[in-house]
């Protein structure tokens, strides 16, 4: 064990010194800048035996450690907000050439207006896009996700690339003591890099060529069945992490007190820990409820969220995303799991915290607690969004 | 897809094609202008061999020469002659 005070930024860094990453490449954003930061500062003082590739763009960021993965070797880079979706497109072609990537995302909000501060926008426009998507709660864990993640990644089963998302400043910028544990134990935890097959000048072959739609589907159907197998590999990574180093998450969610409790409250990211102490403060006040933290959003813990939920009187969920014309992300594909089997709770959306505004775990206890009334009066029929906005506006009408 | 299998590793199938030549039919018949090279002119610096993105050209003892069932006449080769040996005569 190595404790050391880190931000989750630095704490990012050290996993990917930890899992000695060969190829590295980036764009500076805010916040992200300082994994890289840190990154190229172990590059040049020799910590870290890697090439930091300077680029011209995320696009070209991603395009740059897409090679270096496909020519064998362990690779990273990390964005934020408008950076990740100038990658977008690249994101598509590393997942459907089933090359293992790892790539850190601090979540921000995306413009216009300009606005540094977290919201899950940015991670969540990702989700179709066939990476492995994770949220860290803290610092520490965002070092465990990425250490995590090269091993998920590089597993036989799996050969899809992965998101490690943390919070914009809540997470990237704070101090916390940070166990990066030793080079040896990691060494002997982590594999050498495997994957499906490596760009090779003297056996060649071509990557994306042209296919017919019969056989682009089958193509696909290999993605979702990867992402299937994932669920599987990812449950035995933390498990296996658990037991060698200590610390075991509980897979694909997190569950909270949630296996007594009557009412829920799903979150994922930072504020999970704020909704967790404000549950503890109504669990004080007699209230049975609790708090089932999404870790991964891709593969959707389907399961999990039937086990957990489905037998909740009230399931509320705390979306800091909006998808126009539909409402939270969270919200919209966890109650469309649970209205797929027998009587669904009475479940609630609540968008909240949107451009870093932010959530008390007090402002949380209060969401939950008018939920829980409502239910009460009004029955387990329940199933509407909110957006919780309680701020001092002033306008200027112009016409 | 230039082969009729598909490349299948450990159970999963990858967009992976092994290359051969015409994979994507006689690309020569898309030409509308023809890249013709003077070879006295060339000094056999092989510029157009290096620069033609569809690897056409290949070296000869006469210098370079041009595979024109597959050139599709883009002319890099004619910019890049740093004599003119190259030029781009229309196809009829």
């Amino acid at each position: 064990m190595v404790v050391l005070p880190l931000t989750g930024n630095y704490a990012v860094a050290w996993a990917v010194k930890r899992a000695r990453v060969k190829v590295i490449a980036a764009y500076p954003i805010t916040p992200q800048t300082t994994i890289v930061e840190k990154l190229s500062e172990m590059v040049e003082n020799g910590e870290l035996d890697a090439k930091m590739i300077r680029v011209e763009s995320e696009h070209s960021a991603l395009a740059a450690v897409y090679g270096a993965a496909i020519a064998g070797a362990r690779a990273f880079t990390a964005t934020s907000s408008h950076g990740l979706l100038y990658m977008h497109e690249v994101l598509w072609w590393v997942s459907a050439s089933r090359v293992p990537l790892v790539m850190a995302i601090v979540t921000r909000a995306i413009g216009p207006p300009w606005n540094i501060w977290t919201d899950h926008s940015d991670l969540l426009d990702q989700r179709d896009t066939g990476w492995i998507i994770s949220m860290a709660e803290s610092n520490q864990e965002a070092f465990d996700l990425t250490l995590q993640a090269f091993k998920i990644t590089e597993d036989d089963r799996v050969n899809l690339p992965m998101i490690v998302g943390l919070d914009a400043f809540i997470l990237s910028h704070t101090t916390a003591p940070v166990d990066v544990l030793e080079q040896e134990d990691v060494d002997r935890w982590l594999p050498e890099r495997k994957q499906l097959y490596v760009i090779d000048p003297n056996n060649r072959f071509s990557l994306g060529n042209i296919a017919s739609p019969k056989d682009y589907m089958m193509f696909r159907y290999d993605i979702e069945k990867a992402m299937d197998n994932a669920r599987r590999v990812i449950l035995e990574v933390d498990r296996e992490y658990g037991k060698v180093f200590g610390r075991e998450y509980g897979g694909l969610v997190e569950c909270y007190k949630c296996s007594d409790a009557k009412y829920t409250v799903v979150a994922m990211g930072a504020w999970a820990g704020d909704a967790k102490e404000a549950i503890d403060i109504l669990r004080d006040n007699g209230y049975a409820v609790g708090v089932l933290r999404i870790r991964f959003i891709r593969p959707l813990p389907v399961n999990e969220i039937l086990n957990y939920l489905s037998g909740m009187k009230g399931v509320i969920v705390l979306d800091r995303s909006v998808s126009f014309g539909a409402g939270g992300q969270l919200f919209t594909e966890v109650s469309s799991i649970l209205a797929s089997r027998g009587r669904p709770p009475a479940m609630k959306g609540v968008i909240a915290g949107l451009g870093g505004v932010d959530v008390s775990y007090s402002e949380i206890k209060d969401i939950v607690l008018k939920f829980i009334n409502e239910v009460e009066d009004q029955g387990w029929f329940i199933k509407r969004q909110e957006w919780f906005m309680p701020y001092e506006y002033s306008f200027k009408d112009y016409g | 897809m230039s082969s009729s299998y598909l490349i299948r590793i450990k159970g999963f199938t990858l967009p992976l094609s092994v290359a051969s030549e015409g994979a994507m039919g006689r690309t020569g018949s898309w030409r509308t202008f023809k890249p013709v090279i003077n070879y006295s002119k060339c000094i056999k610096c092989y510029l157009c061999w290096l620069h033609c993105p569809f690897s056409v050209i290949s070296k000869d003892s006469s210098g370079v020469v041009i595979d024109y069932e597959y050139c599709k006449g883009c002319g890099i080769c004619y910019d890049v002659c740093p004599t003119k040996a190259i030029v781009m005569v229309p196809e009829r």
